[in-house]
Order: structure tokens, then C-alpha cells, then sequence
């Protein structure tokens, strides 16, 4: 069962080709991680993903549909920058995202939010970079989505945060739901990664599950990265 | 108890012998239910279908049996449990000497050594690694 199907996925920008002839697909049911250094395409992916930008050729489809409406109400996106207004109260955006969508779960957002102690009537443009962070993957992860694409969710949030935020990952999608995390912090979230995808210079390199990476190369997946994408 | 996982070798064949570790030391008893594979996930901070894949060894070893709509447990025949005590610490022996031999030490060196340590003669060599 394949949940994100690309098939020679081509983007560019005038001249600077973003991705170049990518093709893979994700089955549901697994945490993907989409590693590459800076510039790779790992963003351009995810948005072309969620239908932010289109393909300029091939194709991918979510669910074997281009996308579009439906596609946008199984797929969770947490963008690299943030779409919503300063002046909101974390519980104004709770209002804007059960209104938005079917499938969130406002009770899991505000216990999410008490977890880690974030005050519901705080405005966004209040706190600190980290806590932004946190209320927008809080709100991201309260909806039932069948595909979760999570742009860079651990940069700006601590240590202690972080363990928390990847449990809620892992315990929060369904079985037959993907999650898609791009991120260059890897050693975090290797553990709880099953699939691995080393993308560099717009081109996918390497497609391997962790595991049999630490088996083949004796090297955790941080490990290797440093070694393939040595400056 | 907490689980350790280090960084290059298989997070599943980890889990396998921190499990094993738990059933052999007593941490889980003969016939205990295990928690749900994503409450143990979440515990260990890794992927539910790593936990997963570990669980399978340990059912493949008779150390674990899944009752069809009950759960998981642990093994009640502590014959399956001893001998499993016993490869352990094979494992640890072999690789005791392997890092004596290193260090350069035959067999019987080595013997005269855990000797030597055990009954508290020696105040060089009992310090820890």
C-alpha cells in the first residue's frame, strides 16, 4: 500500500534544477527519513508533496491522487517557516485548525499543550522561537492524517522537548499512516526512523531502512551522512 | 530499567538482548504480559515496527509468546530462560578473553588473573576498565 508515489519528478526554477528525475515511493505505515545538506531539494519535495509548488515535469500523486482538495485533508504539512499571524493565541490557532480541518482532535492538542507547559491564551508573536515550534507540531500532529510531512521539526527546540515531540510522533499516527520528517539533525531522530532517503543536489542517492544500515556499513545513519556529505 | 541504544549497531538486535537482559535478571517474570509494542516503543524512544521486528526474534526464540487477542507474555519455561542465561554469558566470557588477549595475556595468565582478582589480591588490576 503506497501512500506517496513520485515518478520522475522534475522541479525547476528557471534555470536551477531543485529536483531532478525523482522516483520513489512511500508505503503507509512507516517513518521516513528525508536527509540531505542544505539545498538538497528536501523542501522542494515536501511541497511539491502538499501541491505548494507544481512538478515542471513527471508527476506525484498521494494516495494515487495529484495533489489537490482531497489530498489536502489526509496530508498534515508543518512548513519550514510559519503561515500564521503573530497576534494569534495559541487557542485562536486550536479554533482556525478544528475549523480547517475534519480530522483534528482539539482534547489531544490541548493536552499536548499542557504537557509542555504552554499557556493556550499566549499570543504566537509572544514566544520564543522553540515554543512557536512546538504549538505549530502540536497542531500539525492533533489531526488524523494518513501522511504527515514535517519540514526540519526539531531545529529550535530543546533537548528534553525533543524526546517528547519525537514520542508524540511515534505514538500519534495511525497504523496506516506515513510520516515523512526532513531534518539534517539525525542522530536525534534516527531511533525512531524505519526508512532512510539521502537525498543530494536534487537527486534521491541512497534508499535503505536504518537498520540495514548499521548492519552493512557497521555505522549509525548520522554516521555514514557524515561520511557521504563530507565538506 | 532504561533502555541503552548505541549508535552503530541494529536498533532491533539491541532491543532483542535488552529484553533477554530484562527476562534473564528478573526485571519481567515467567508468564508476565509485556505492555502493547507502542507503549514499549515509546518507552524505548524508538520506531514501533523496530520493537516490533525485536518482539518476533524473541517470539522466534521461544522467549516470548503472543496470545492471539491477549497480548504478549513471557515464556514460562524457565529451561528456555536458563539457556539463554547460559549463551549470555558464554557471550561475555568470549568476549572477556578476546580483549585479554589483546592485552596480550594466555589462557592460563588470564585464569591466574580472575583468580588472583577475586579472592582481592591484587589492587592494580581490580579497578574498573
Amino acid at each position: 500500500m503506497i501512500i506517496l508515489s513520485a515518478k520522475n519528478l522534475t522541479k525547476s526554477f528557471g534555470k536551477k534544477i531543485a529536483l531532478s528525475n525523482v522516483n520513489v515511493e512511500i508505503p503507509r505505515g512507516r517513518i521516513i527519513g528525508l536527509l540531505g545538506p542544505n539545498g538538497s531539494g528536501k523542501s522542494t519535495f515536501l511541497k511539491l508533496a502538499t501541491g505548494l509548488l507544481v512538478p515542471t515535469e513527471g508527476e506525484i500523486t498521494i494516495d494515487g491522487a495529484i495533489p489537490g482538495v482531497e489530498t489536502k485533508a489526509k496530508t498534515s504539512y508543518l512548513a519550514e517557516r510559519t503561515y500564521l499571524n503573530g497576534w494569534m493565541r495559541a487557542e485562536d490557532i486550536i479554533a482556525f485548525f478544528e475549523d480547517f480541518y475534519e480530522d483534528f482532535n482539539r482534547i489531544k492538542a490541548e493536552n499536548m499543550l499542557k504537557e509542555l507547559n504552554i499557556n493556550p491564551s499566549d499570543r504566537l508573536k509572544t514566544m520564543s522561537k522553540g515554543t512557536k515550534e512546538k504549538v505549530q507540531l502540536i497542531l500539525i500532529m492533533s489531526r488524523s492524517a494518513e501522511l504527515y510531512l514535517l519540514d526540519e521539526p526539531i531545529g529550535g527546540v530543546d533537548p528534553a522537548a525533543r524526546d517528547y515531540i519525537l514520542n508524540t510522533i511515534i505514538t500519534n499516527y495511525k497504523e496506516n499512516a506515513s510520516v515523512i520528517i526532513s531534518t539534517h539533525l539525525i542522530a536525534d531522530i534516527e531511533q525512531v526512523l524505519d526508512d532512510i532517503v539521502f537525498i543530494s543536489k536534487g537527486e534521491i542517492t541512497m534508499t535503505s531502512t536504518v537498520d540495514e544500515i548499521r548492519e552493512k556499513y557497521n555505522k549509525s545513519v548520522d554516521g555514514l551522512f557524515r561520511e557521504v556529505f563530507k565538506c | 530499567m532504561k533502555w541503552y541504544i548505541d549508535s552503530d549497531r541494529p536498533i532491533y538486535k539491541q532491543l532483542v538482548e535488552q529484553i533477554e537482559l530484562r527476562i534473564i535478571s528478573g526485571v519481567y517474570s515467567p508468564g508476565d504480559k509485556l505492555s502493547s509494542v507502542r507503549d514499549l516503543a515509546m518507552d524505548a524512544g524508538v520506531n514501533p515496527n523496530t520493537m516490533q521486528k525485536a518482539l518476533a526474534e524473541l517470539e522466534r526464540m521461544d522467549l516470548v509468546f503472543a496470545q492471539r487477542t491477549s497480548g504478549r507474555y513471557i515464556t514460562e519455561d524457565k529451561k528456555v530462560i536458563d539457556e539463554v542465561k547460559k549463551a549470555l554469558a558464554f557471550r561475555e566470557i568470549e568476549q572477556f578473553f578476546e580483549k585479554m588477549k589483546l592485552l596480550g595475556f594466555g589462557k592460563e595468565e588470564i585464569l591466574t588473573l580472575i583468580k588472583k582478582v577475586e579472592e582481592g589480591e591484587n589492587s592494580n588490576d581490580n579497578t574498573k576498565r
